[in-house]
């Protein structure tokens, strides 16, 4: 670990722990910018993407887990698809999410994208399938916005596009099975 | 044709009309379709955010289920299509580094595959076959084919159709009479995914697309994705082109003149009934 001033600390070991994690060569970016020249969401970024691999190869742990780039980036894969080292970016962002989450790090995610990724999953882990109208009035209600959101529900709601009602999955046996597992082998991880 | 089926969460509730008029155009097509038994969610794009391993393991129930009904899997959703067909690609090709999916489901021998909905209609049923089958053509009707993301890429993984120019959905609607615009935004992200955290890059994001069909003289989107379309017809942003999105399933049940189909655009939160009136389109 180095620390420069302004609070600039270098992870030596950052950039190896991403690339084993996602699987991504992300030493072999040279910085040609064809993920950022494609990338629709740059414009809402704190980083561009090539700036996060960049950042990624320095070792600026705290800085790339800081920033609002690995949420709101939608995983539409333009970037991995059109780079010519093979370098699949949105499997990168989705690592540093992990890791942001496993930080303890909202980083400058809006309005809680991971804790609406969180309920989104524990619907999941509940029913085994997602009602979305209950969704969304939970996540209107925990961010304060549910005035907000209140037309946009009420506009799907009359079109009959938020069933109160949803179907479930019967064997909740498989779910919990799987639940289970996943949390022995991240407490296996952690041990 | 036989085909194990997967609506998904959306096609539940947002998406209710893309599921209607799945089933219905299937139905036409002579094709089959057997809902995948107790299926569970696809995991989107929350499981992959935070969890690598469940985003595989949550698709891959649902493959071992259809496997044991032994016919490959359709699935209208662009989303639930992109993460079924990764969770087959991880299964064939033996990456599952915890063994997590087959401690927990068993193991998936790879006799079936992942189709989408448009896959199969272009691919397996076929141009010929959809002509046949065309009783009110819909001329007039100017639309730019919206595929999204999802539908193309990883192209490596998806690969029925070109990541930067897919061209499957233009031949289908000119089959279907309409006349297709050429516009650069075919696979651009509709920020749907921001819809709920962060609404103005969301808005901000279908709002140029929207100014971009209009640009290229379209009246109309043509979607294969429930995220698409409803992102694109609730986020739409003040002082845009009201521009409605068809779902392609739609526009192939009203250029086949099947019953129901102004039950399902009733559905839209654009009104497209003025365009279809207007060209006479509507029945």
């Amino acid at each position: 670990m180095v620390a420069y001033g302004k609070g600039l600390v270098q992870d030596g070991d950052f950039s190896r722990v991403v690339r084993k994690k996602s699987g991504q060569p992300i030493e072999r970016c040279y910085q040609c910018q064809k993920c950022a020249a494609g990338c629709l969401l740059s414009e809402y970024f704190d980083y561009a993407p090539n700036q996060i691999v960049r950042m990624i190869q320095l070792g600026l742990r705290d800085r790339v887990l800081q920033s609002n780039t690995i949420w709101l980036c939608s995983g539409c894969q333009t970037c991995g698809a059109r780079c010519p080292n093979g370098v699949d970016i949105a499997a990168v962002m989705d690592v540093l999410k992990e890791m942001a989450i496993a930080a303890g790090i909202n980083g400058g995610a809006p309005g809680g994208v991971s804790s609406f990724h969180q309920m989104f999953v524990d619907d999941i882990r509940r029913r085994g399938r997602i009602n979305e109208a209950l969704l969304l009035a939970r996540y209107s209600l925990k961010t304060h916005r549910i005035w907000a959101d209140l037309g946009a529900g009420w506009a799907l709601f009359k079109k009959g596009k938020l069933p109160l009602f949803s179907s479930r999955v019967r064997r909740r046996q498989d779910l919990h099975r799987l639940f289970l597992e996943l949390d022995r082998q991240q407490w296996g991880e952690l041990a | 044709m036989r085909l194990s089926y997967y609506p998904g969460c959306s096609l539940e509730a947002t998406g209710k009309e893309y599921d209607q008029s799945s089933r219905a155009v299937c139905t036409a097509l002579g094709i089959h379709l057997a809902e995948i038994d107790d299926w569970n969610c696809c995991g989107a794009t929350s499981a992959h955010s935070i969890n690598s391993t469940l985003a595989l393991a949550l698709p891959a129930r649902n493959l071992l289920i259809a496997e044991r009904a032994g016919f490959d899997v359709v699935t209208p959703c662009a989303a639930c299509y992109n993460r079924l067909k990764r969770a087959e690609h991880a299964l064939r090709h033996g990456q599952d580094p915890d063994r997590l999916v087959g401690s927990a489901f068993g193991d998936f021998q790879g006799k079936i595959t992942v189709l989408s909905l448009l896959e199969v209609v272009v691919k397996r049923v076929g141009f010929d076959e959809i002509a046949a089958h065309v009783r009110r053509p819909l001329n007039g009707l100017k639309v730019v084919s919206y595929y999204g993301c999802l539908l193309v890429r990883p192209p490596e993984i998806t690969g029925f159709d070109s990541a930067e120019n897919p061209v499957l959905l233009d031949q289908l609607m000119t089959e279907l009479g309409a006349e297709v615009k050429s516009w650069s935004c075919k696979t651009d992200c509709c920020g749907a995914s921001s819809a709920l955290a962060s609404p103005q890059v969301a808005a901000g994001m279908a709002g140029r697309l929207l100014e971009m069909a209009a640009e290229a003289g379209a009246d109309a989107l043509v979607t294969a994705c429930p995220l698409c379309q409803t992102n694109l017809e609730l986020h739409r942003p003040p002082g845009t082109p009201r521009i409605p999105s068809f779902y392609f399933t739609e526009l192939l049940g009203l250029a086949f003149g099947l019953p129901g189909v102004s039950l399902w655009l009733r559905r839209h939160l654009v009104n497209p009934f003025p365009l279809l009136q207007e060209l006479t389109l509507a029945y």
